[in-house]
């Protein structure tokens, strides 16, 4: 069995006094790609910000690679992450390889400048993803699945062991959800990272990772696909029906209030 | 017009003129970008508190309006961090207060001879060659922090969030941009005046962001915008006998208008 990337242990998240996360216990395997399920306020992007140092627990433990998130940030220990809405500001005026390139700024550190080998490094990343050819094109420019990519690349511009995705594929038509997918698991596989990727896409989800957390809350299910209906209905709350279609390389999930 | 440059005092005026208002153009593209337009106004009417103050107490207003800025400054940006406030609502409370101080203060002073018009539009002609040199000294500060941070301001102003898991020190940059940005108000407040400043921080970012796709050329036309605007203002002021800090802030207020009207322009 592969070392732990995450341990959580008795974390407690609230706000204003009202939990978001209660009592999570988890192990996430080294070079997994893990989807964490939910339905919205489940507390999903909560769990990434804990796992990524942006929120302290307010009760409970979480080690990432064997040590305190913002301990390990402090120590040049970064966390590849995708943002939900990582372009704010949508006609910000830089281009594909600046934004790449900031991924590195933590690693070049204050007052010096990125270097050839730096944009040498931004570019490659550019490759990877198959979009070099952008680099020079202005970000507000770019369809959603390219800059979608761009952001990927930047994610993996600090170095990670570690890739947090948020929603990676929300802003993204069928095919291109695909290919996000797809990259996504090309990367873990070429880089030996560590995948978390959270989603309300149960069916694309469950096609594309080796484990699943079902949050709501709480942990409900923490297994390998498939997850069965039961599972789902208890993370959901309410009645979920499954529509599996045999060629078409999709799966539609209807979720219903009864 | 010509025989104006060779006297003391319009030289002088110039050379403020111009760093105050390179100073700005560069503050101005982080302004725009960060959507911090309304702090400017917020920092500048805060000063009024504090240059009351310094009638008040017989200090020099300018540390007093200095020292007052860069404390209203953080109390927006703590109240914002800290509560639940947006931005927008904190500037609007914690200035008031402090122009409304002002007003007691100056009140109390009961010295109405001094120059609270100048401070209030702006009085570049008057500035003295100590002045100038206060300017230049923080022209330096400013202009050289700038160019120290510049990437880690651009990425904050891009996504706070990123940076931060990036591991740039982003908390300690958001204060230290308040703190230059308030010391740059300060410091214009004797080319326009504390009313009129808040428009050499918004307008020149304004203009250079629609005639640019990048922000390196964003910079450049923004301090461009700037400086031209002043000197065209200053000269233009002398030339029609209007206000001078006024008077660039019409000229700047035209360059936006051309600068608007070049995006509707058919070919771009």
């Amino acid at each position: 069995m592969s070392p732990a990337a995450i341990q959580i242990r008795h974390l407690w998240v609230s706000y204003n006094h009202q939990p978001v996360l209660e009592d999570i216990n988890l192990d996430i395997e080294e070079n997994t790609c893990v989807g964490v399920l939910g339905p919205n306020g489940a507390g999903k992007s909560t769990l990434l910000k804990v796992i990524l140092g942006l929120i302290a627990p307010t009760r409970g433990e979480i080690l990432v690679f064997g040590e305190n998130p913002r301990q390990g940030r402090n120590r040049g220990n970064f966390i590849g992450y995708l943002p939900q809405r990582p372009l704010s500001n949508p006609h910000f005026p830089v281009n594909a390889l600046d934004v790449v390139l900031m991924g590195r700024y933590g690693r070049i550190g204050l007052g010096r400048r990125p270097k050839k080998e730096d944009r040498d490094a931004a570019l490659a990343h550019l490759e990877r993803l198959g979009i070099r050819h952008l680099a020079d094109r202005p970000i507000s420019e770019l369809s959603g699945g390219e800059q979608q990519r761009v952001f990927i690349a930047r994610a993996l511009a600090v170095n990670p062991h570690l890739l947090v995705l948020d929603e990676p594929t929300i802003s993204l038509d069928t095919c291109s959800q695909d290919e996000v997918y797809d990259l996504v698991k090309r990367l873990k596989d070429e880089l030996h990272l560590t995948v978390i990727m959270v989603s309300h896409d149960i069916g694309a989800v469950a096609s594309h990772v080796d484990d699943i957390v079902c949050l709501n809350r709480r942990v409900h299910v923490h297994s390998p696909p498939p997850i069965g209906r039961l599972a789902l209905e208890s993370t959901f709350g309410c009645a979920v029906e499954y529509l599996f279609h045999g060629e078409i390389p999709h799966r539609v999930v209807r979720v219903r209030d009864d | 017009m010509i025989e104006a440059l060779s006297l003391g005092f319009f030289q002088r005026a110039l050379l403020a003129g111009v760093m105050l208002s390179l100073l700005c153009g560069v503050l101005s593209v982080f302004v725009i970008l960060r959507r911090m337009a309304f702090i400017g106004v917020g920092i500048s009417h805060s000063a009024f508190g504090g240059v009351a103050l310094g009638f008040l107490l017989g200090l020099d207003p300018l540390w007093s309006g200095i020292g007052f800025s860069l404390v209203v400054a953080l109390l927006i940006e703590w109240a914002q961090e800290r509560g639940r406030l947006e931005q927008d609502a904190a500037i609007g409370i914690f200035f008031a207060v402090a122009m409304a101080l002002g007003v007691v203060f100056l009140s109390l002073s009961r010295t109405y001879n001094v120059d609270v018009f100048g401070f209030l539009f702006g009085n570049i002609l008057a500035v003295g060659p100590y002045q100038v040199g206060e300017t230049l000294a923080v022209s330096a500060v400013v202009l050289g922090t700038v160019t120290l941070f510049y990437k880690e301001l651009v990425f904050l102003s891009f996504d706070e969030e990123m940076a931060w898991v990036s591991g740039v020190p982003v908390r300690a940059l958001r204060y230290l941009f308040l703190v230059l940005l308030a010391l740059v108000i300060i410091m214009a407040i004797y080319l326009v005046g504390i009313i009129l400043v808040s428009a050499l921080l918004v307008i020149p970012g304004a203009v250079a962001r629609n005639l640019t796709r990048h922000i390196s050329g964003m910079l450049w036309v923004s301090v461009a915008a700037a400086v031209a605007a002043t000197l065209a203002g200053l000269f233009l002021s002398l030339a029609l006998d209007w206000p001078s800090g006024a008077t660039v802030v019409l000229v700047l207020g035209l360059a936006f208008f051309l600068s608007q009207a070049s995006r509707l322009w058919p070919g771009r």
